[in-house]
């Protein structure tokens, strides 16, 4: 589409969806903290202080302390980027690998079709959680791994969907044309095809974001990946949850929330490019 | 019916790839580390001589396809390894404890049937209005809290804040409460086989929080696909003679409409017994629940690898078997389904 459909479309969007400016001023505000939170943070994140353990909120600390007096809202500031890093990074890799694989399938078909089919599938038939678990407790221990686990479960989304946009594709006159011109098969997978399919791909990995987050923060609740004393939204989650019975709210509630409004914010952020990018798929 | 029968068969049977990619998989999650297999089965505690009995225990001296077909024989005898922490075999051990975890997970999945459709049903009848603005709202909030944090704050709200809720000590207090006697495993239904209705009424007030937990993240998705076909099927045709014919509201909704909307909602269910199934591993530990999730988690931190690998392949066989009853209900909600197969 071109430029100015594309600027008519965002601001018919943003006006029938006022949530999705919402998510935007999110977003920014999210990896402001990201750059920013190491720098902005009040106090180290792992300054421990024995006289001011588990106070509540106060102007003083925010977000109030932890069983080792330690800041909860400098940690939580911090953890931004490792929460995003993470998520980030293994939609990225699922993004790129799933849509390589996917269009070659079906760009190819036969046996390398079958072959890729038949990998989707198997990974579908995990439940995707415990599948991730299963490759961070398989592989070891570290924020790598989740990544790695949390980017495998979410390949056959963009695998299929590359694929079957490739295979619908190939055989429409247009890539003919380019075929009768004399481009190679490169070429014309990635010039004609998979440019063509490219902004609902990007929808799709927004929708996949919120998700990735909350796999990795997930997958460092129960303990795997992430160890503490890094900050971390899930393993402090986890790590207040024990205060729950005595009623210290705060170690897990900021935290939690922190979770909450990255999710959120992604969400919206991927059902507002979808009404951009492809408003018949709105559900 | 014969017909039916056949392709349900022929579903059976496509379900066999996806059943021996996933021992394959499990397979190579555990015996194609990049580390030493056998000082994972190990255990963390082990010495080089245990180790090295463990590495002959195994097989693991062998080629990589000789252990292939020794962990299939093993099984095809339903043999799953010995569990570290519990020194049981593993398949005892998440036979014991599956009950539980399916209690919860189906109880949570009525939860969110229960309150998605409606809603769906209800944003889909008023499209744009402030009634469909608030349900998707609402639904979107909901998918936004990890599962996990949910459990915390319920927990927080209404056993801290406000005593509602029993102590989350798992399934049953035995305090107060004895267990019912096992028939089918699950604490509701079997209490109300044996007549028990405090142990229901029991079970019902400890399940409640862990079900809600479980099931908010799925609201979003199934209320999201049943409006969105819901309009669909409104907008439709036959759903406008109806009405000319002067049907009433509620038999064009439920009757004409919702029957023919049902084929995508339950499609999405598919995925959603995934996240469910998943998310167990989250919460069990929450809730004290005695569940093949909490026992997971335990395993994956003690390093019991054997535990871990039975618990994967056990939730993927349940997973495998969970889509094609959602294959067969598909078939029975919409005929056309049955042709096409």
């Amino acid at each position: 589409m071109s430029s100015s459909t594309l600027v008519s479309r965002t601001r018919y969007a943003v006006a029938e969806n006022k949530l999705t400016l919402l998510a935007a001023i999110l977003f920014a505000l999210l990896i402001f903290c990201a750059i920013f939170g190491q720098m902005l943070a009040p106090y180290g994140p792992l300054m421990t202080n024995e006289s001011a353990r588990m106070q509540p909120p106060s102007w003083a600390h925010l977000f109030g302390t932890d069983a080792l007096g330690r800041d909860i809202f400098s940690r939580v500031l911090i953890a931004t980027r490792l929460d995003l890093g993470m998520a980030i990074s293994a939609v990225v890799i699922s993004f790129v690998v799933g849509t390589g694989l996917g269009a070659i399938a079906g760009y190819w078909g036969g046996w390398v079709d079958a072959i890729f089919g038949r990998v989707m599938d198997t990974i579908m038939a995990f439940p995707l959680f415990v599948l991730a678990m299963g490759i961070v407790a398989a592989l070891g221990n570290n924020v790598t791994n989740i990544i790695i686990a949390t980017a495998v479960i979410n390949l056959p989304f963009y695998g299929r969907f590359a694929r079957a946009e490739v295979n619908v594709r190939r055989d429409l006159a247009y890539v003919e044309a380019a075929r009768m011109g004399g481009n190679g098969a490169i070429r014309i997978l990635y010039g004609h095809i998979v440019r063509n399919i490219l902004p609902t791909m990007l929808v799709q990995a927004s929708l996949n974001m919120g998700w990735a987050i909350l796999n990795a923060a997930g997958l460092s609740f129960i303990g795997l990946g992430v160890r503490p004393p890094t900050p971390e939204w899930g393993i402090m989650v986890s790590e207040g949850a024990s205060f729950i019975i005595s009623g210290e709210w705060w170690t897990f509630v900021f935290p939690g929330g922190a979770l909450v409004i990255a999710v959120f914010c992604f969400n919206l952020l991927g059902d507002g490019l979808r009404d951009i990018v492809d408003p018949r798929r709105r559900t | 019916m014969i017909r039916f029968l056949r392709i349900a068969g022929r579903r059976l049977l496509g379900a066999v790839p996806s059943l021996i990619g996933v021992i394959i998989v499990t397979f190579l999650l555990s015996h194609a580390l990049p580390g030493d297999p056998a000082v994972l089965f190990a255990g963390p505690a082990a010495d080089a001589a245990s180790v090295a009995q463990v590495r002959a225990h195994l097989g693991l001296d062998h080629s990589l396809p000789q252990q292939f077909l020794t962990y299939v024989w093993q099984l095809a005898h339903g043999d799953l390894g010995q569990s570290l922490t519990t020194g049981q075999p593993v398949l005892t051990d998440l036979m014991e404890r599956l009950p539980a975890s399916l209690e919860l997970t189906l109880v949570a999945l009525i939860f969110a049937i229960g309150v998605a459709v409606p809603l769906g049903i209800w944003a889909a009848t008023r499209p744009n209005s402030w009634v469909d603005h608030l349900c998707r709202g609402t639904v979107t909030i909901a998918a936004a809290f990890p599962t996990f944090f949910v459990a915390l704050l319920l927990v927080y709200v209404f056993y801290f804040l406000i005593p509602l809720a029993p102590e989350p000590v798992g399934r049953l207090n035995d305090v107060y409460f004895d267990a019912p006697t096992t028939i089918t495993g699950f604490y509701l239904i079997d209490s109300i086989l044996e007549g028990n209705w405090q142990t229901f009424a029991g079970s019902l007030a400890q399940i409640i929080l862990p079900a809600i937990s479980l099931g908010l993240f799925a609201l979003a998705p199934i209320a999201r696909i049943t409006r969105a076909a819901m309009l669909q099927t409104l907008a439709s045709d036959h759903v406008r003679t109806a009405r000319a014919c002067g049907l009433s509201r509620r038999r064009i909704l439920i009757t004409y409409a919702l029957r023919n909307a049902m084929l995508p909602v339950v499609n999405v269910l598919g995925m959603v017994f995934s996240f469910v199934l998943g998310s167990n591993v989250l919460i069990e530990d929450v809730y004290g629940w005695p569940g093949v999730g909490a026992y997971a988690v335990k395993a994956v931190i003690s390093s019991d690898y054997a535990a871990v690998q039975g618990f994967i392949l056990m939730m993927a066989v349940l997973y495998i078997l969970l889509n094609l009853v959602v294959d067969l209900v598909s078939m029975i909600v919409d005929p056309r389904v049955r042709f096409e197969g």
